[in-house]
């Protein structure tokens, strides 16, 4: 028998990629494709659910025909994919009734201020884990069907159905209206305990239950792709951040990871039970695999982290690319002082502050182009920093090593400057595309490509590791200074804003 | 304002014929569209060469741009972003090759070591990412130097530090080893830098065709060799991963 693979889709915020691993959780093939950004107002972010449709088959031809074998040579294929992202579409035509609502947009802003009137923004967190806020999907729906005449009407005589991503690609690929565990969590839809919709929620939100998909577990055969992908099975959804949990391996309670990407996303594993926060995280589904228990998560959004790097590239023009950051920050010894707060769209965990806006404070004629650039790396370790602190409160469980993952850890003087603030070590995976590889570990816990969680564990090993250095000092009058960076962002938005 | 320098002035009307990638120009044709004797023409081009800025086709003799020209345009690549563009793949030659992974560039006549990957046993190891390393005892250095005679020629100039007995010292052989690299698309080190230890490398490129980096794993000699060869499983991943690398960075195939 020729050697057999297990294909993951990361269907991500700026990109759709496949890879490909064989059964020693190796990458063999990857492929990727960029879809548009459309921004139709401030505020306001699309995507087109058909133009990512056709890059997700596309890209896993392609990593196929990269690797030289075909769909007869995996044996399933996972999704993990960008969260909270809504798609309403027509049961029978297939079509979208409107562009998807990607999960940074801002236009839910008024329905939640109502929503959270009389009660705070903490109104439903005991039944979803969540605060309301304009990144989860419930007020995206309600705003969509809203958004022309006669939609309302459609979904509740069940012409409309409604799903993240995961739903969108499986219904599409399988003909199934499922969504998976993890993503349904981030709707404010879903009651935590039950794992079913919940009637005051939807009540509240104003969506009909008629439109909604089936809760499936993460880890479990939804259906064969049509003749699009040679009927390979679907095996596995998860949010992205879920599945890079998943494919660090933190399995067992305690276990944590971070994915350093546009935003970063700290996730610790709470096992089999729900932790409320306390402390402005968000309680959420890690996994479900088959028909074990869910294990929960607490999770910390920071919502510009790589985005910072990106927009000092794109919109400042100080380097040529994201990784010329690091070049430029080696250019001086520290920050000069400097403190960058990235509340572009308002400030997600631990604030949850929507009136927030960025703030570049400590400014003095001293600095350079340099201690800005040190700035804005120094920007993701400080957020990081107060979420793990707020972790430890929340959890009662002290981190001990920060796993790392994403993008941004090719940047050495981050992750040392991570290693520095957290003071505990930082270390890096030797796959760092952790999103794929949990949503094909999934995949293939699914269709017995391997046997058990435990076996997997022996794929991970710790590529590169960072200790901290930094003196306590030194480290205790930076956080003070940035939590005073911090207050200055908020209470900046106004009503005629 | 003084008198411009007619030497710089020729110099830089040969480079202007050669530039575009494709163009190669004998002695003969250089001067007679230059419309000087080939004697003045040759002079300049010697010191052309040997500066890197102009380089002669072993076969036919012609003349083309050379290498050193190419990485003053932009064909330059910063460290931390070669970093980032070979993350995943340095990452799948440390768990193809069960060794742990270096990738380096050439600064200053030495080999600036820009990433590292553990060897994924988890066993206590540190980070090296900054460290400089000797180009003449290191598969990458010998790697890059096989594509930049003219830093080989700079580094020849000088005494070779001597680390260990085997490492290399006569210039001569340097050159020679330095010649087979290039044809075969890979360099090794056998215990030249630390005793017990080996590495091999291949060349990675950027879409100009320059090598801008190299791509090694290293280890115990126990693991690494068979008889006294580098392990030829271990050299195809060597080679696949800075190959693919290469074609991320927008080299042409090979």
């Amino acid at each position: 028998m020729s050697e057999k693979y297990i294909a993951a889709v990361d269907q991500g915020t700026a990109s759709s990629r496949c890879l490909v691993f064989d059964h020693e959780g190796r990458i063999v093939s990857v492929s990727q494709m960029e879809h548009e950004q459309i921004f139709p107002r401030p505020g306001w972010v699309e995507h087109d659910p058909r133009e990512i449709l056709h890059n997700v088959v596309e890209v896993v031809r392609r990593a196929l025909d990269t690797g030289g074998f075909g769909v007869s040579d995996l044996v399933g294929l996972g999704i993990a994919n960008q969260r909270e992202t809504t798609v309403v579409w027509d049961r029978v035509s297939g079509e979208p009734v409107h562009n998807a609502i990607v999960w940074q947009d801002t236009r839910t802003d008024s329905i939640v201020r109502k929503l959270g009137k009389e009660h705070g923004q903490d109104r439903f967190r005991d039944r979803c884990g969540l605060p309301l806020a304009t990144y989860f999907s419930g007020p995206k729906v309600s705003w969509l069907l809203d958004s022309a005449p006669g939609l309302r009407e459609r979904a509740e005589g069940g012409d409309l159905l409604f799903g993240t991503m995961d739903s969108w690609l499986v219904w599409n690929l399988t003909g199934r209206h499922v969504t998976d565990v993890t993503n349904a969590s981030r709707t404010m839809l879903m009651n935590l305990e039950t794992l079913d919709w919940d009637d005051t929620l939807l009540d509240a939100m104003g969506v009909p239950r008629a439109m909604l998909p089936a809760i499936q577990p993460s880890s479990k055969v939804y259906g064969e792709a049509g003749d699009s992908l040679g009927g390979v099975p679907i095996a596995a959804a998860l949010g992205d951040q879920q599945a890079a949990l998943f494919g660090q391996t933190c399995f067992s309670v305690g276990e944590a990871k971070c994915t350093y990407g546009t935003g970063s996303f700290l996730l610790l594993n709470t096992g089999s039970r729900p932790v409320r926060s306390a402390h402005g995280l968000l309680t959420t589904v890690g996994s479900k695999i088959g028909d074990e228990l869910a294990t929960y998560a607490l999770e910390g959004s920071i919502a510009v982290t790589g985005a910072l790097v990106q927009w000092f590239r794109d919109k400042v023009g100080l380097i040529g690319s994201a990784p010329e950051v690091e070049t430029l920050a080696r250019t001086v010894e520290d920050n000069g002082g400097i403190y960058f707060v990235p509340a572009f769209s308002g400030l997600f965990a631990p604030h949850w502050r929507g009136d927030a806006r960025g703030v570049i404070a400590g400014l003095t004629g001293y600095a350079t182009k340099g201690h800005l650039a040190r700035a804005v790396l120094e920007a993701t370790a400080w957020q990081t920093r107060e979420v793990v602190d707020a972790m430890n409160a929340d959890s009662g469980i002290e981190l001990t090593t920060l796993k790392a993952d994403g993008g941004m850890t090719a940047n050495n003087l981050l992750m040392q400057f991570l290693a520095d603030v957290l003071g505990v070590p930082v270390v890096r995976p030797i796959v760092a595309e952790t999103v794929s590889l949990g949503a094909a570990y999934a995949a293939g816990l699914a269709v017995g490509f391997w046997p058990d969680v435990e076996s997997l564990r022996a794929h991970w090993h710790k590529a590169g590791e960072w200790l901290p250095q930094m003196d306590s000092n030194a480290r205790d009058k930076g956080y003070r200074k940035w939590k005073k960076a911090v207050q200055r962002t908020l209470d900046w938005v106004d009503d005629d804003d | 304002m003084p008198k411009p320098i007619q030497s710089i002035e020729r110099a830089s009307a040969i480079l202007r014929l050669l530039s575009g990638r494709t163009r190669r120009l004998g002695l003969v044709e250089l001067a007679g569209e230059l419309g000087l004797p080939k004697g003045t023409v040759y002079g300049i081009l010697r010191t052309l060469l040997s500066v890197g800025f102009v380089e002669q086709d072993p076969e036919s003799g012609k003349y083309r741009m050379g290498a050193a020209l190419l990485h003053l345009g932009s064909s330059y690549l910063d460290g931390n972003e070669l970093r980032t563009r070979a993350l995943n793949w340095s990452d799948w030659l440390a768990a193809r090759s069960n060794e742990s992974v270096r990738l380096g560039t050439m600064h200053d006549g030495q080999v600036l070591v820009v990433h590292h990957v553990f060897r994924p046993d988890d066993s206590p190891q540190a980070l090296e990412v900054g460290a400089l390393l000797p180009a003449h005892a290191t598969s990458m250095g010998k790697a890059l130097l096989a594509h930049h005679p003219y830093l080989a020629a700079e580094l020849t100039k000088k005494e070779l530090t001597r680390f260990t007995p085997a490492t290399i010292t006569d210039p001569q052989r340097l050159l020679a080893e330095l010649e087979q690299v290039r044809v075969d698309g890979w360099a090794s080190e056998m215990e030249e830098l630390i005793q017990g230890e080996a590495s091999c490398a291949a060349p990675v490129h950027d879409r100009m065709g320059v090598a801008v980096g190299a791509i090694a794993i290293s280890g115990p000699i126990e693991r690494l060799c068979e008889g006294s060869q580098i392990r030829s499983d271990l050299v195809s991943y060597v080679r696949e991963g800075a190959r693919t690398i290469s074609r991320d960075l927008g080299a042409v195939p090979w």
